[in-house]
């Protein structure tokens, strides 16, 4: 039995269609992230599995009971936002046992409650303080707090981390994984930060215009993107997308690349050869990341599937553990990661390794892979 | 030269300052004047006022005005001063106010936490209520008043002032509240909190600001409203607006002056009491955002 079912869900707001059909099983126990760009209905997703907003069909179910019709404070969850949402009149203490006391839990309980989780949250010190008292991280706490009094069959978060600076949010995001796997608690987790996504989840599902995409671990999404827009969202730089033509040498089938005047040809990995080779003489979307593309440096030694070629460098990024080069292919700015030691200079001709085991092939109509 | 140019722009600038203050003095001057002229005459005997000049101080302090106006003044037939009046307009302020407010204060919760189909054009009708003028309702009011059982009376005098005063009481909570972050509302529900638990235990602890508002304009409004207290009541139920200009225009004797200056000061003191109170709450209500994010 899973925690969490959704099935079929869609949503409406008039003639528009917000959400189409979605349908997302989650374990006991695991972590589920939501994610994509903003307006993609992934928060939607998340109010109506809270119950703060209905559906307009489908079903869903938690714990194996379906809540369809269940207010939010029947239905056994517990929610953090991006706003924090703590009551401004309440101390920290009360803001954490409001529930409870609304519930009517007898006071030895809330308070033997409360110890536990201000404990374990670290918040003790600031119990009789009010909200205005505390800084954007020690209210994201108090809100968990809040959240885990409730001691819920499903956590559903909602961007929390979105108001806290950079470094907090690092900081943040390693506890509530620590938090995650001390609690083997099931939960959602809403956000539109890609790497928050990469870290945290067990699997994610990637949203766009109500739909998801993909559901999968974060490698496979990583390794195996459904489609563009999963290719080109997940990633940090993204994937580089060319559009380049199909060709075949040789008995092998790949596409032409070309650098100012240099022609390339990359074969495509053994695998695809049957898909693509349908494509010949047609243009395809090629997507090879940013470290696919590195230098002997970083590399070592050429490897199997490694090819090296000679490009014009355009830009230079240098970010500390790695350098990003700007190079151009088919006219389109490619991203390549590079050691930091390797001294090149926009203008340059350099030598770079091209992994070409991890390629993959997008079908510029329908934006699908093509496998 | 550096110096001399330095000295030369603090010297502007102190001249700058002292013109400013200036012109406050005599602002102040001018608008405390007619206060003055009403304190000093109502302390003033009747001789006294006749033979000293407006500004000048009383010869001797008297109270005895300000007594006669509280108790025995002559206002129409009946002599018993504006005590009465006092009284009846406090009955039915203070209900007014209060329940204004409370409705004011649920009206803009309903309107922005629990909005529905057609809020917005409902929030719309209620603000043109601000527009509509005394005198186009007081004969659809009367009659309603006379349905209702309660014309000629201190409920219906409560009646008719919160239904006035909806119009503005909704406006000020709805848009305190539309400041309120959505989110709070939502942790509420989930916490198991309803629509009236949210309302009392959430939302109202954080509007004091706006309360304070809504209360200082109602009870201004109300308490120196002279059309409705004139036309839905009459003798012993008037107000003390009322009262007063009764009291002024009595027109039998001698024109007391230092009584109706002391009348007009009591009629006067309580708004001035809830300005002095709450006063310094009403500037921060009015442009104070709700909750810090």
């Amino acid at each position: 039995m899973s925690a969490l079912s959704i099935r079929d869900v869609k949503k409406r707001y008039g003639p528009v269609e917000v959400l189409k059909g979605i349908s997302i099983d989650v374990e006991d126990g695991e972590f589920l992230i939501l994610v994509g760009p903003s307006g993609c209905g992934k928060s939607t997703l998340l109010n109506m599995i809270a119950g703060l907003d209905t559906i307009s069909s489908g079903e869903i179910a938690i714990g194996g009971r379906v809540v369809n019709n269940l207010s939010p404070k029947d239905r056994d969850i517990a929610m953090v936002f991006q706003s924090y949402a703590l009551y401004p009149n309440m101390t920290v203490r009360n803001n954490i046992s409001f529930g409870l006391k609304i519930r009517k839990i007898p006071k030895e309980q809330q308070e033997e409650i409360v110890s536990r989780v201000s404990k374990l949250l670290q918040i003790e010190a600031l119990l009789d303080r009010m909200p205005s008292q505390l800084s954007g991280g020690q209210r994201q706490r108090v809100a968990m707090g809040r959240a885990l009094a409730r001691d819920p069959a499903l956590f559903l978060f909602d961007e929390p981390l979105s108001n806290l600076d950079a470094k907090l949010r690092v900081e943040m995001r390693a506890e509530i994984k620590l938090l995650h796997e001390r609690l083997k608690a099931t939960i959602v987790y809403v956000t539109h930060d890609q790497i928050e996504a990469m870290t945290l989840g067990d699997r994610i599902a990637v949203m766009k215009s109500g739909e998801v995409h993909q559901l999968a671990s974060p490698q496979e999404v990583y390794d195996d993107p459904a489609d563009l827009f999963v290719a080109g969202f997940i990633g940090s730089p993204p994937m580089n997308l060319i559009r380049a033509p199909v060709a075949e040498h040789d008995g092998c089938v790949g596409v032409s690349l070309h650098n100012g005047g240099e022609a390339f040809f990359f074969p495509a990995p053994e695998a695809i050869q049957g898909g693509l080779s349908k494509w010949t003489g047609r243009e395809v979307i090629v997507g090879i990341r940013p470290e696919q593309i590195s230098d002997e440096i970083s590399r070592g030694l050429a490897r199997e599937g490694h090819v090296k070629r000679r490009a014009k460098v355009e830009v230079v990024h240098p970010t500390g553990p790695d350098t990003l080069i700007l190079i151009e292919l088919n006219e389109t700015p490619v991203t390549c990661r590079v050691h930091p030691e390797t001294m090149v200079r926009s203008g340059q001709m350099t030598e770079l390794m091209f992994d070409l085991s991890k390629l993959v092939f997008f079908d510029p109509e329908t934006e699908r892979r093509i496998r | 030269m550096a110096d001399g140019h330095h000295t030369q722009t603090a010297g502007s600038h102190r001249v700058g300052r002292i013109v400013i203050y200036a012109l406050l003095v005599v602002f102040a001057l001018y608008y405390l004047m007619p206060l003055f002229v009403m304190v000093t005459t109502s302390l003033k005997t009747l001789d006294d006022i006749r033979t000293g000049n407006l500004i000048s101080l009383p010869r001797e302090i008297s109270f005895d005005a300000w007594i006669k106006a509280w108790s025995s003044a002559c206002s129409g037939v009946s002599c018993n001063g504006l005590k009465g009046n006092f009284i009846n307009s406090v009955s039915f302020v203070l209900p007014a106010v209060a329940i204004s407010t409370l409705i004011g204060a649920f009206n803009g919760y309903v309107l922005t936490m629990w909005r529905f189909r057609g809020s917005d054009v409902l929030f719309t009708l209620l603000l043109i209520g601000c527009f509509i003028p005394f005198q186009v309702v007081l004969l659809p009011m009367a009659q309603t008043l006379g349905y209702l059982g309660i014309a000629n009376s201190i409920p219906g005098l409560i009646f008719v002032h919160v239904v006035y005063g909806l119009a503005f009481t909704t406006l000020f909570f709805r848009n305190f509240y539309v400041t309120v972050p959505p989110d709070l509302t939502k942790a509420a529900r989930i916490d198991g909190a309803g629509f009236f638990t949210i309302f009392w235990r959430i939302i109202l602890p954080l509007s004091p600001a706006i309360i304070v508002v809504s209360v200082i304009w109602q009870f201004t409004q109300i308490w120196n409203d002279f059309l409705f207290g004139v036309v839905f009541s009459s003798g012993e139920r008037q107000p003390i607006t009322v009262a007063l200009n009764n009291l002024v225009n009595t027109s039998t004797g001698v024109k007391e002056y230092n009584v109706d200056m002391a009348a007009a000061i009591i009629a006067g003191l309580p708004t001035l009491f809830v300005y002095i109170v709450a006063g310094k709450y009403f500037l921060r209500g009015l442009t104070a955002g709700a909750v810090k994010g």
